[in-house]
């Protein structure tokens, strides 16, 4: 399958200081892919040049085979949504009209379903006429994940798969929202989508990404399946942290970070 | 125990819930309430003009002999000075309001208003340095054109106070409402130093007109005016539908706004443009009038919500009702004597400002 974002070895240099340094990345169609790493390592930096909001200072980034600055703000958003880490909202518009706003320029009426749908997605659907400032700050991002929701939806209607971002989509939700969002995620890109989440935790990480993208001071560390990017060396090279991995019934990964060091080597 | 606080929950959710008026009625409410202000206008003033004696005055039905005596001195007071000056509060009014609706959308900022930042004020010193110095020997050419030249000004004075404000206020796409109101009182005072300069070096006829910018009155109003004020504000309102999306979106930030499809650079470029023309030319017409632009939007805010497809159109209505009831009473409470608008304004509009900022702390952290 041809990919859908193609980014090469790109880098930003921002005041002398090099945050993003020479990064290749390829996603397909259909994938899901989780950028992780320390605070620092360039996650959000990198994510925001993927979405085409910054420009890298060195390489290129090509989505869909087109040079990704080519496209104007209206064509890209078609192509490509992207829910940031923190919305401030500072006037009272209700859950509803801000959903609303990821619709752009679509009919009135397919508008409307989408926003239901996508209302229903995030389980705010009781709460769509409440004003979004007066909502708690995990209700809020469910809000604009479905904003989002909705922009995807509207751009893959008229031009096929398109590409998602998400920086750190999880930050502010309780256990029960952080897993409902990722696999929300997890089902658009089964159904095509090309996924790119920033994820803090590494378990979300293993549980639900194809691929796992581990950031390290600006460089690549590690770009594979859960099972070659997270092994107890990386994470204590990388995070400087012990821990322990273990399997769950499916084969699935889980990492247990140890507060002391284990008395034997292991 | 339970009860209690699942009453105030409720209580806390049905605070937060907006309830709206549709559209159409809101707008249809506000012009009628400015077909009302504008009559109830129409009578009041040094001369009254008693309701009875106004559709014959206006000539539209009455007989003319019932009028009696009265009707040349009425159709006089009416044509020539009290209709241009209704219709001057009106559109200022629009202007001022509408510019306020979308300062604060473009700054994401409630607190925005022109005159409080310094952008009127830029405005108005580049109107009286075009008093001064088109009355000066070089500008003895230009004199004849003060007319078209006063408005030119205090557009370009406004669109350069704006912009500074802009690049002080905003860094990496995101504003600090505290450092842009901070830089808004500097920039004020910047443009008042050069008014006052520039009243230094005036002579007396010059102080007069220089005079009248710093009240802020409309008795200035005449025909001609109304002609700079109309094109202006025909041109705002078409531009409003065509910016209101971009300025929803853009309360979401500079980045989202563009992630969601809006092309940032643009809308800034229009919004600063129009907020400076709708200024000046509010200014070049009578003077820097204060908190038209703060209180109309906020108000409608609370009942009607911020999407500005409606924001905008219903702040130029209210904006006008609110000028010509302003200016009527200014007519009245020391008739014969007229009091500037711009103090009125500022009486009613800072306490309500203040209001507003005890309110909003939390907006206001450095």
């Amino acid at each position: 399958m041809t990919a859908i974002l193609e980014a090469q070895s790109i880098s930003m240099t921002i005041g002398g200081a090099t945050l993003v340094d020479g990064i290749d990345l390829r996603i397909k169609a259909g994938e899901m892919v989780a950028i992780v790493g320390p605070n620092g390592a360039g996650k959000s930096t990198l994510l925001r040049m993927l979405s085409g909001d910054l420009r890298p200072t060195r390489g290129q980034i090509r989505l869909k085979q087109r040079e990704i600055h080519a496209y104007p703000p209206r064509q890209l958003a078609h192509h490509r949504a992207m829910l940031s880490q923190h919305v401030n909202v500072t006037f009272p518009f209700t859950v509803e009209e801000i959903v609303h706003m990821g619709a752009g320029d679509t009919g009135r009426a397919a508008a409307q379903r989408l926003v239901d749908a996508a209302l229903g997605e995030v389980g705010l659907t009781h709460f769509s006429h409440r004003q979004l400032p007066t909502l708690s700050g995990g209700e809020q991002q469910r809000a604009h994940f479905a904003r989002v929701l909705v922009q995807l939806a509207c751009g893959e209607e008229q031009h096929g798969p398109g590409l998602l971002l998400l920086d750190e989509p999880t930050s502010s939700l309780d256990m029960r929202h952080q897993i409902d969002l990722v696999e929300t995620a997890r089902q658009r890109a089964q159904n095509g989508t090309a996924v790119i989440a920033v994820l803090h935790d590494l378990n979300l990480a293993m549980r639900f990404a194809d691929r796992i993208v581990l950031l390290h001071r600006g460089k690549l560390a590690v770009d594979g399946g859960r099972a070659d990017a997270i092994t107890a060396e990386t994470i204590r090279r990388i995070f400087e942290v012990d821990v322990t991995i273990d399997y769950t019934d499916q084969g699935v990964p889980f990492l247990l970070p140890q507060t002391m060091r284990p008395a034997g080597p292991g | 125990m339970t009860a209690l606080s699942d009453s105030a929950e409720l209580a806390k959710q049905r605070s937060g819930y907006a309830l709206r008026p549709p559209a159409s009625l809101t707008l249809i409410c506000l012009f009628a309430a400015l077909t009302g202000a504008a009559m109830v206008a129409l009578t009041m003033g040094a001369a009254g003009i008693p309701l009875a004696r106004l559709p014959a005055a206006l000539g539209l039905w009455g007989d003319a002999a019932a009028a009696g005596p009265n009707l040349a001195r009425d159709q006089l007071v009416l044509w020539s000075i009290r209709i241009p000056l209704i219709a001057a509060a009106a559109m200022v009014g629009a202007l001022l309001a509408a510019s306020g609706a979308i300062m604060q959308g473009l700054f994401r900022n409630p607190l925005a208003d022109p005159a409080l930042v310094g952008v009127s004020s830029g405005g108005a010193l580049a109107a009286a340095a075009a008093i001064v110095f088109t009355d000066s020997q070089i500008g003895q050419s230009l004199r004849f054109m003060q007319h078209h030249l006063l408005p030119i000004a205090a557009f370009a004075g406004s669109l350069v106070t704006t912009i500074i404000l802009y690049s002080i206020a905003s860094r990496s796409g995101r504003t600090s409402i505290a450092i842009f109101l901070l830089a808004g009182i500097a920039i004020a005072a910047i443009a008042n130093a050069g008014v006052g300069l520039l009243v230094f070096i005036a002579d007396d006829r010059q102080l007069r007109d220089i005079t009248f910018w710093m009240l802020g009155s409309l008795s200035g109003a005449t025909w001609p005016k109304l002609a700079t004020l109309a094109p202006v504000l025909a041109l705002a309102l078409i531009a409003c539908v065509w910016i209101a999306r971009g300025l929803d979106v853009l309360v979401l930030g500079e980045a989202e706004a563009f992630h969601s499809g809006v092309d940032v650079e643009r809308l800034k470029r229009i919004s600063i443009v129009l907020v400076s023309a709708m200024t000046g030319v509010a200014v070049s017409v009578c003077g820097v009038v204060g908190f038209v632009g703060i209180v109309v939007p906020h108000l409608l805010r609370l009942v009607i919500g911020p999407a500005h497809r409606l924001l905008l159109p219903a702040s130029m209505l209210l904006g006008a009702v609110l000028l010509v009831g302003a200016d009527t009473l200014a007519r009245t409470i020391v008739a014969p004597a007229e009091m500037p608008i711009g103090i009125l304004t500022a009486a009613i509009g800072a306490p309500f400002f203040l209001g507003m900022l005890l309110r909003q702390r939390g907006l206001v952290s450095l």
